[in-house]
C-alpha cells in the first residue's frame, strides 16, 4: 500500500523548499497518495533482469571543441534577477542572525 | 483576397501567394491580429489563446519581407519558402522582446535575455512571430486549465477544454488565428490538442528538434514541435526548426529535409499498418472507435495491409510515465527558486535563503506542479528511488522493446489520438488521475522517443474532433508524414473538404482587446 501521510507529505514538502498549507497538506496527502496507488501498477512488472532507460535514443560522449562561444552579458544576466548590488546576485542571509527569532 | 479569405489557406498557400504577390505579408500578418482581436479575447471570454501579442515586432518583420521581394534580387531569391507566414509560439519557449512566463505566476513578466533555439531559426527565416500562446503551467496537464493565467477554450464548443499542455497553440491554429505554431510534447502535449481542436500536431524523433531555450519539464522525454492545419503545413514546419544543435547535447546529426517531399507521396498500397492489440476497443468512446473502424477500412481500400500487433508492456507505459515526469520535474523546477530570475516572495518578517525559497516557490507553483514535486521528490527519496523511479525506468525499457519488436512487422502503427473527445471544462479539474488518462495512447512514443503525429480523423459525440495518431520508428518522421498525408487525402476525398472547413464558425468577443 503506498499511503502517503501527512507526516510524510510535510516531509517532502520541506525538502523540495515548498511551504504548503495546512489546506493543501490535508488535500494533497489524499491526492498524491491516490496517485501513487496507481503508478505502483509497474510494480507488477517483472523488470528484475531488464537495465533502465534514462534517455530514448542513446548517444555516448556528446563533446563540444573547447572553445569559448557567445556568453550572456554581465547585464543581460541580472536582468531578470529579483534583486541586485553592485553588479551581483542579491541573496538573502543563509542563516538567521545571532539572537534573531 | 480579402483577409477572412487569406487566414483560411493552409501555410504553404499563404507562401505561395506571398511568392507570386497576391498579397504582402504586411496584409496576411494584419489579417491574423484583426481575427486574433476579433475571437480572441481575455481570460473571461472568447478563445484566449494568446497570453502575449507581438504585433509591433511582427508588422515589422512583415514588413521586411516584403520590401525584399519587391527589391528582389539574390536576396529575395534566398529568402525561406515560409518567409512571411505568421507563426505562433508556446509560452514556454523564450523569446527576447516578449515575456516568456510558461503559464506560471513564478515567471510572470520574465523577460528572457536570450532566444531559443527554434526562435532563431524562424527569425532567420523571418516569420512573424504573432506572440505567445496559453499552456498548462510549465506544459503540465492535458486541458490547459493548469495556467495561472487563465483557461483556453476550444474554438469548436468555447464550453470545452482545447486539451493540453499546449492548448493555446492548438486553438490559435484551429481558430484561424494562425497558420503555424509551436507546441512542446512531454506526453502527448501537442497531439492530444491536436485531436481536441481538430488540427495536426507532431512529436517528432526525440533530437530531431533543438530544445535549447525551452523551459524544461522532463528532460528525458520533452520535444519542440509543429502545430498547423495540415501534414503538409506541418512537414514544412519541421523541417525549418529541424537540425543538429550543439547547444542542445541530446541533439540528433540527422538529416530532415525529406520531410515535405514525403507528403507528396500518397500511394498507401502495401504499406504495412499496425493495430495495437492493447488499445482495442474499450477505453475509447464507441463513437471514436466506429469512427477509427471506418478509417481502418478506407486504408484497406486504399491498399494498405492492416494487422494486430501485440505490445504487452504497453499497459504499463502511463504508469512508468506518470514516476518518470514527476521525478524529472521535481529536478528541473528546483531552479526556480528566486534568485536569479522569476519572483521572489519574502515571508513576513524576512527570512534565510531557505525560507525565501519556500515561500517563493509555494507563491509561484500551482496546484498541478506542487502535485508533481511532491510526487517526484517522494519517487526519488532513499528508500523508494528503486521500487518507484527505477522500476519505471526499467518499465521504459520494456516499452521501448515491444515497440521495436513491432516495427518489424509494421511500418506504422495508428489508433485514435485520444479515448474521448474534448473534455468540458472544469469536468477533470478536481480529478488529476481521471486527466492522466488523456495521455494513454501518446506516452508510449515519448517514452520510445519515436515520431508521432496527430491529424483529423472526423468528428464524433457532439460533433467534436477526433485525432487519428500514427507513430514509427525512431528517425522514420518521413514515413509517419507520408502516411499521414495520404490519410488525410482519403478523408478529405470522401468529405470533399478539407477538415478545417468543417470547423463551426468561432463566435466573435464583445469588446475589441486591449
Amino acid at each position: 500500500m503506498s499511503d502517503l501521510t501527512r507526516d510524510q507529505l510535510t516531509h517532502l514538502a520541506q525538502l523540495a523548499h515548498v511551504n504548503l498549507t495546512e489546506e493543501e497538506l490535508d488535500r494533497m496527502s489524499g491526492e498524491v497518495s491516490k496517485i501513487l496507488d496507481s503508478v505502483a501498477k509497474v510494480q507488477e512488472v517483472d523488470t528484475k533482469h531488464v537495465m533502465p532507460t534514462s534517455h530514448p535514443i542513446a548517444l555516448t560522449n556528446v563533446y563540444r571543441d573547447d572553445v569559448v562561444g557567445p556568453v550572456l552579458s554581465q547585464h543581460e544576466a541580472l536582468t531578470g534577477a529579483p534583486e541586485v548590488e553592485a553588479g551581483q546576485f542579491k541573496v538573502p542571509a543563509i542563516l538567521h542572525a545571532e539572537g534573531d527569532r | 483576397m480579402s483577409p477572412a479569405e487569406m487566414i483560411r489557406l493552409t501555410a504553404l498557400e499563404m507562401a505561395e501567394h506571398l511568392r507570386a504577390g497576391t498579397f504582402t505579408s504586411v496584409e496576411l500578418t494584419r489579417a491574423h491580429f484583426e481575427r486574433i482581436n476579433q475571437v480572441d479575447g481575455t481570460a473571461d471570454e472568447g478563445v484566449h489563446a494568446f497570453l502575449h501579442l507581438n504585433q509591433d515586432e511582427a508588422l515589422a518583420v512583415a514588413a521586411e519581407v516584403d520590401a525584399i521581394r519587391t527589391a528582389g534580387g539574390p536576396e529575395a531569391d534566398e529568402l525561406h519558402p515560409l518567409a512571411g507566414v505568421p507563426i505562433a509560439i508556446k509560452d514556454n519557449i523564450v523569446t527576447i522582446g516578449q515575456p516568456t512566463t510558461a503559464a506560471s505566476k513564478i515567471l510572470e513578466g520574465w523577460m528572457p535575455p536570450y532566444d531559443a533555439t527554434v526562435v532563431r531559426t524562424i527569425r532567420a527565416a523571418k516569420l512573424p512571430i504573432l506572440g505567445k500562446t496559453n499552456l498548462d503551467e510549465f506544459a503540465m496537464g492535458s486541458t490547459t486549465e493548469y495556467s495561472a493565467y487563465g483557461v483556453t477554450r476550444n474554438p469548436w464548443d468555447l464550453n470545452r477544454a482545447p486539451g493540453g499542455s499546449g492548448g493555446g497553440s492548438a486553438a490559435a491554429v484551429g481558430a484561424f488565428m494562425a497558420p503555424l505554431a509551436l507546441g512542446s510534447d512531454t506526453g502527448g502535449s501537442i497531439r492530444e490538442p491536436a485531436a481536441f481542436t481538430g488540427t495536426v500536431g507532431t512529436k517528432p524523433t526525440y533530437g530531431s528538434v533543438s530544445r535549447y531555450g525551452l523551459i524544461a519539464m522532463a528532460s528525458s522525454l520533452d520535444q519542440i514541435g509543429p502545430v498547423t492545419r495540415t501534414t503538409a503545413d506541418a512537414a514544412a514546419l519541421h523541417e525549418l526548426i529541424a537540425g543538429h544543435d550543439p547547444k542542445d547535447s541530446t541533439s540528433l546529426h540527422t538529416q530532415w529535409n525529406t520531410l515535405l517531399e514525403a507528403t507528396t507521396d500518397q500511394d498507401l498500397s502495401g504499406v504495412r499498418i499496425g493495430v495495437l492489440e492493447e488499445f482495442q476497443g474499450p477505453g475509447f468512446s464507441a463513437e471514436i472507435w466506429e469512427k477509427f473502424q471506418e478509417t481502418l477500412d478506407l486504408l484497406r481500400d486504399a491498399g494498405a495491409e492492416v494487422t494486430t500487433v501485440d505490445c504487452p508492456h504497453i499497459p504499463y507505459a502511463l504508469h512508468a510515465y506518470y514516476l518518470i515526469v514527476p521525478s524529472e520535474v521535481s529536478s528541473n523546477l528546483a531552479r526556480f527558486d528566486g534568485i536569479r530570475y522569476g519572483n521572489r516572495v519574502v515571508p513576513d518578517g524576512g527570512g534565510t535563503v531557505a525560507e525565501v525559497m519556500a515561500a517563493t516557490r509555494a507563491a509561484g507553483f500551482g496546484d498541478e506542479a506542487k502535485r508533481r514535486i511532491m510526487l517526484g521528490t517522494f519517487a526519488l527519496s532513499a528508500g523508494y528511488v528503486d521500487a518507484y523511479y527505477g522500476t519505471a525506468q526499467r518499465v521504459r525499457t520494456l516499452v521501448i522493446q515491444d515497440l521495436k519488436h513491432a516495427f518489424e512487422h509494421v511500418d506504422v502503427l495508428i489508433s485514435p489520438t485520444t479515448p474521448t473527445v474534448a473534455v468540458k471544462l472544469g469536468d477533470q479539474l478536481e480529478e488529476p488521475l481521471s486527466m492522466y488518462l488523456n495521455d494513454v495512447v501518446t506516452i508510449p512514443a515519448n517514452l520510445a522517443g519515436i515520431p508521432a503525429i496527430s491529424i483529423p480523423g472526423g468528428t464524433a459525440e457532439h460533433d467534436m474532433p477526433v485525432g487519428l495518431h500514427i507513430q514509427g520508428p525512431a528517425k522514420s518522421d518521413a514515413t509517419v508524414y507520408r502516411v499521414a498525408s495520404a490519410i488525410e487525402a482519403l478523408i478529405e476525398a470522401e468529405q470533399g473538404k478539407p477538415f478545417y472547413d468543417r470547423a463551426p464558425e468561432v463566435p466573435q468577443v464583445q469588446g475589441a482587446r486591449s
